[in-house]
């Protein structure tokens, strides 16, 4: 039997398992999770933070008893001769085949005083990563009443907003010179600042902390922001120790080709802690992309399934504030041979800026614009062509149906379930049928679901208008 | 002559089963809509329209027989029986019983699919007996019954409605479809979710406008808003269900911003569509083809139910969850027998007590009774194939058109040793048959339809039947005797095999046995469960003391009809379509109906009015993607998918998906909509997936010249 062993058990990992149980997967799989409660689904950590969800009901499905997991068991170390991983319980695990789902974990900026002399973050300091985090940070928040998010990126964002959510003062220091600039333009980025702004949030751009101590951040500029609790939101790393450890190619990320398969065979990555193409996994989508596509190898399903990359799509994930990146930001200024559409409404906060190469978006930002997020979102993702009529699409309004205004053509069908003209109207007016039942027993208009009963009223009106005249011709 | 110059009846289309006075006058049979509960003294062109069918010219005037040149060719009903019942004998002697099948459809009576599918198991002795309502109304059944333990569309009266605050309508296109329902909509704030803008969609307001193959994403995406913004009722889903916790395992996952990703439905209009639900005070789900016409059909229904349920609505007065059905017996045609797992009163063949019982009225021994069969796509695609069924007898259904992959389907029926078509009109399917028999149309007969809110209607003749048509009840008798049955049965009469259906289904879930012509003629509004009154046991022996039950309007408002009286939470997650566009075939094709026809149109092209409304099939397409295309308004475009290729005229519409196009599946031969649509089904249902297909456009010159 094959033995499947999977280090590691966020969301990418409980996909994985559950396509390939799905796909009828016949061999044996054992999960070794570092973690030492049910698997959770990490996106919605700032639900638990905004008080709408309790951390237990972020719990994902069990798996069938078949699967083996093992929680709170860390892997210390892989012998890809002899195909086995060790565990800091003592423990050894052969594979046949060996997925590393490793995850990330945060960056914590080198301030003076964030740490204690052990390397760990002091006390009313914390990164947002796993449940543990989301449950002492949402603690912090409430016992202090406020907090400093420092980190404008998207989860720094995210962060903050559901904590105003929950009614805390939250300031929000960031580094860049607007808020998430490594996705945002400036005209963008200015925009969400003022959304925040406008919901209470102290913004705090251009702020480099020189010095962390208990209840006060110093930046570079002398400046000081209160700070009796801070989330550090200042990204992630790909978790590859295990890997560069075991001698597998290591870039940011684990290297992996268009299977999901590290250097080795043998051995397969996937999620956070993965490298394809270039570029680290940066969003849950991919993820599970990645998840789906590596089963159907697994499970022989497809084997010959690849992992085309993920588009670049970063939906902002705040009650109220609609906002999404497509694509690389620095293709948003690519030159001369991109069409360039930009709609910018500050005043009601709309905003969007489209790079377009051949009718298809290659990088856009899109901000206050509902539809619009929805439906770029989704032409980038299949790579579709953006509608001709760019102004509607970004506008979200809908098109009229019938062309033309003012007269109505005779040809024009006003009662739809009984398929009458204008003009079989106009005929049976004519004929003697001056108002709506009468109209109703010469044509059967207003007879199906009556909704038409207004418009023929005032054709009604209309036609009255024009039988003196007829008359006094006659 | 002293012949009925006037009754009393109801359509003969869909569901609504609209009320209508039917008179002879000089100049023909006229039609007016009555002052009836579902329609209100309303009638869509349909129903205007229907007396020409009783007229038309091409009614199927003789039994007809396939000869040895190969043309149909008319015969006395004697030599046309006899024919069938050879036919069948033969095949049932070399390959057994199971290679003998039936197919019905949702448009039939009570009667007659409760006696097609006691013929089934009886005469014919196969378990390879479906129905078209596998296309219609499975994949809701499915849901309905794991949800609430019993599967009634609406579990209320339509009149229910004209009350509600806020009405979701998933994947239903009421205005178009259904017309004089809208009546009842008129108060009610209406969310459509339909990839396109119809009619329905044009009056609501809030429409969400998915993509094709999304809508459990997106059932899903608004189970999650109604838990996080706290609309989750929690003392309704503690005291009267089970299963959130395991259902919400899976919707947790599906946070707006993920749904809106996977569906195009922006977050703010699934917050809004929530806040309408939840904030109004009475509030509706109700789902149709668009959202049940899928692989995934049962559980995406199961995801509108959960939401339904995670907001309080079923089970109460003044709001609730149901289905919108189709054809206009379809509520009754899927109670008594033509489906291939259930016995008559919407019981499982498998369960013993049901199989005893049924066996009992049936004058037979449960062992003799078959077991399951296969679901009616599964059926029609084993057709002549090894294993498969040789002969097969269709009554009141048109699988050429009707069946997904419907190329494959015809080559399956042309396979077949015997094809036989019961029909009025000669419809695609009856022209390829070996054996067609003519028979009676609505008008024509008597027998009862139990409408889309559960409640028993009378058909009522007016007509005598032209002289060589029969009854399908004739029909059966005349096959059933044949093969050496005794006539007694079979009977002919439809109030006899009504009596008999009310014996066969008491104490099942859908119970009709306390359900009369008598009292149907009366004017009492029944809806099942009408059980018989049972005698006390100190009673004395006359009848005086019992009550009739006076029907069902409103079910599961005491409890839901699980044991333990709770509705079931479904776990369910989002798969999306069985297959994906690619680059070569790129767009997504969904199929749908028009206002003036009706299923296949077998019946609504014959009638002029109709034809003149809804002539021909076309391809409606966003102009952008005509132009890329090379399409223009008016050409002709051939609209192919991994299947086979139809060819239609396009139709420019702007409020359409730049990524969809559609297509109404009523039109016949190289037009057929379900020449694109796949052969995959739902593993809970048997439901094909109908809504979504991968094709692709292109123009073709020499139609157009």
């Amino acid at each position: 039997m094959n033995d499947l062993v999977i280090v590691g058990h966020g969301p990418g990992a409980h996909r994985l398992i559950d396509q390939l149980l799905r796909q009828g997967y016949a061999g044996r799989i054992t999960v070794l999770d570092a973690e030492s409660r049910p698997t959770y689904n990490r996106m919605l950590l700032t639900s638990v933070l905004e008080g709408n969800l309790g951390t237990e009901s972020l719990t994902l499905p069990r798996h069938p008893d078949a699967v083996r997991v093992w929680q709170g068991v860390t892997v210390t170390g892989i012998d890809r001769h002899r195909r086995l991983v060790r565990t800091d319980t003592g423990q050894e695990h052969r594979y046949d085949t060996l997925v590393l789902a490793t995850g990330a974990r945060p960056h914590l900026p080198e301030v003076p005083g964030l740490h204690d002399s052990e390397g760990f973050l002091v006390e009313n300091v914390t990164p947002l990563r796993t449940l543990d985090d989301g449950a002492h940070l949402a603690r912090l928040a409430e016992s202090s009443g406020r907090i400093t998010v420092l980190g404008g990126g998207v989860l720094g964002v995210e962060t903050a907003t559901a904590l105003n959510a929950r009614g805390l003062a939250v300031t929000l220091v960031h580094a860049g010179k607007h808020l998430m600039d490594r996705r945002l333009d400036p005209a963008a980025g200015r925009m969400l600042a003022e959304a925040l702004s406008g919901r209470g949030i102290g913004v705090r751009l251009s702020g480099h902390p020189r010095e962390y101590r208990p209840g006060a951040l110093t930046l570079d500029d002398g400046q000081e922001v209160a700070a009796e609790a801070v989330a550090v939101c200042t990204g992630v790393l790909p978790e590859t120790t295990l890997a560069r450890q075991a001698g597998l190619a290591v870039h940011r990320g684990v290297v992996v080709d268009d299977q999901l398969r590290t250097t080795d065979e043998r051995i397969h990555a996937l999620g956070d802690c993965a490298e394809h193409d270039g570029l680290p996994t940066e969003s849950s989508g991919a993820g599970r992309c990645q998840a789906d596509v590596l089963a159907q190898v697994l499970s022989g399903a497809s084997p010959e399934a690849h992992y085309p990359g993920t588009r670049n799509i970063t939906r902002l994930k705040a009650c109220g504030i609609d906002l999404v990146t497509l694509g690389p930001a620095e293709e948003l200024n690519s030159g001369d041979d991109a069409e360039a559409v930009t709609l910018s409404d500050p005043a009601r906060g709309r905003y969007a800026r489209l790079s377009l190469h051949n009718d298809r978006i290659a990088a856009a930002v899109v901000l206050g614009l509902p539809t619009a997020v929805a439906t770029m979102s989704q032409l980038h993702s299949a790579g579709r062509p953006v509608p001709a009529d760019r102004l509607a699409a970004l506008l979200g309004t809908t098109p009229a149906r019938h062309t033309g205004s003012g007269e109505l053509p005779d040809s024009a069908v006003l009662c739809r379930c009984n398929n009458v003209t204008r003009k079989a109207l106009a005929t049976a007016f004519g004929d003697g049928a001056r108002d709506v039942p009468a109209l109703a027993r010469a044509t059967r208009a207003t007879t199906g679901c009556g909704s038409c009963t207004d418009t023929i009223r005032r054709l009604c009106r209309s036609l009255a208008d024009t039988i003196p005249e007829q008359e006094d011709a006659a | 002559m002293s012949d009925i110059r006037s009754v009393h009846t109801h359509c003969p289309y869909c569901a609504l089963q609209c009320g209508t006075r039917l008179t002879v006058e000089r100049s023909g049979v006229a039609v007016s809509p009555s002052d009836f509960p579902t329609n209100r003294g309303g009638l869509c062109q349909k129903g205007w329209t229907a007396p020409a069918l009783l007229e038309t010219p091409e009614r199927l005037r003789h039994p007809l027989v396939r000869g040895t040149d190969g043309e149909l060719t008319p015969v006395s009903w004697g030599v046309a029986l006899q024919t069938v019942a050879t036919g069948l004998q033969r095949i049932a002697g070399e390959s057994g019983p199971e290679a003998t099948a039936v197919f019905g459809g949702g448009g039939l009576t009570n009667e007659k699919a409760y006696l097609l599918g006691k013929f089934a198991r009886v005469a014919l002795g196969t378990s390879q007996i479906d129905y078209n309502g596998r296309f219609c109304m499975s994949a809701a059944a499915s849901a309905g019954t794991a949800a609430f333990g019993l599967d009634r569309g609406l579990p209320f009266p339509v009149t229910d409605l004209a009350r509600a605050g806020t009405i979701l309508l998933a994947g239903a296109n009421p205005a178009e479809t259904m017309p004089p329902l809208m009546q009842h909509l008129t108060r009610a704030e209406l969310i459509v979710i339909d990839p396109r803008r119809t009619a329905t969609a044009e009056a609501a307001a809030l429409h969400l406008q998915p993509a094709p193959g999304t809508d459990l994403a997106l059932a899903l995406g608004l189970l999650h808003i109604a838990v996080t913004e706290g609309r989750y009722q929690a003392d309704y889903v503690h005291e009267r269900t089970t299963g959130f916790d395991t259902a919400w395992t899976r919707a947790v996952s599906w946070w707006p911003e993920r749904a809106e990703h996977v569906t195009g439905v922006p977050v703010a209009a699934q917050r809004q569509a929530v806040r309408m639900l939840a904030e109004s005070e009475r509030s509706y789900v109700l789902t149709g083809r668009g959202a049940e016409q899928h692989s995934t059909g049962a559980d995406t229904v199961g995801g509108f139910i959960n939401l339904a349920l995670a907001l309080g609505l079923p089970g109460i007065e003044g709001s609730g969850y149901g289905c919108l059905t189709g054809q206009g017996n379809g509520q009754g045609g899927r109670e008594h027998g033509q489906k291939a797992d259930q016995l008559p009163g919407y019981r499982l063949i498998t369960d013993p007590a049901t199989r005893e019982h049924v066996a009992d009225v049936w004058g037979v021994l449960p062992g003799t009774l078959p077991g399951p069969g296969r679901s009616a796509s599964e059926l029609l695609a084993a057709l002549g194939t090894e294993g498969g069924p040789r002969a097969l007898l269709v009554f009141g259904s048109n699988p050429v058109l009707s069946a997904p992959d419907s190329a494959a389907i015809a080559e399956r029926l042309a396979d077949l040793d015997l094809l036989v078509v019961a029909d009025f009109v000669p419809s695609e399917t009856a022209r390829m048959a070996d054996v067609v028999l003519p028979v009676t149309q609505w008008a024509e007969e008597e027998g009862t339809l139990t409408n889309l809110e559960g409640r028993l209607l009378r058909r009522r003749r007016l007509l005598t039947p032209p002289k060589h048509a029969r009854s399908d009840l004739h029909v059966l008798q005349g096959l059933a005797t044949r093969l050496g049955q005794p006539a007694g049965r079979f009977p002919t009469s439809p109030r006899e095999v009504f009596d008999e259906l009310r014996r066969a289904s008491a104490g099942g879930a859908a119970d009709y046995s306390g359900i009369s012509y008598e009292r149907l003629d009366a004017g009492e509004a029944l809806h099942w469960p009408c059980p018989a009154p049972t005698v006390p046991d100190t009673a004395e022996s006359d009848t005086a003391g019992m009550v009739a039950h006076p029907g069902t309007p409103r079910l599961f408002l005491d409890g839901f009809a699980h044991p333990d009286g709770r509705a079931r939470f479904q776990e369910v997650e989002h798969r999306g379509p069985a297959e994906t566009t690619d680059t070569r075939f790129p767009l997504w094709a969904t199929t749908g109906r028009l206002p003036a026809q009706y299923q296949t149109g077998a019946q609504t092209r014959r009638v002029p009015d109709l034809t003149e409304a809804a002539p021909e099939a076309f391809v409606q397409v966003h102009p952008d993607t005509a132009q890329r295309c090379g399409l223009d308004e008016g050409l002709f475009a051939r609209i192919s998918s991994a299947r086979s290729s139809a060819v239609a005229r396009v139709y420019l519409d702007s409020s359409l998906r730049t990524d969809t196009v559609f297509l109404p599946f009523h039109f016949p031969d190289g037009a057929r909509a379900n020449l694109l649509t796949q052969p995959a089904r739902d593993p809970r249902s048997g439901m094909p997936e109908f809504k979504v297909s991968a094709v692709r456009l292109e123009a073709v010159p020499e139609v157009s010249a």
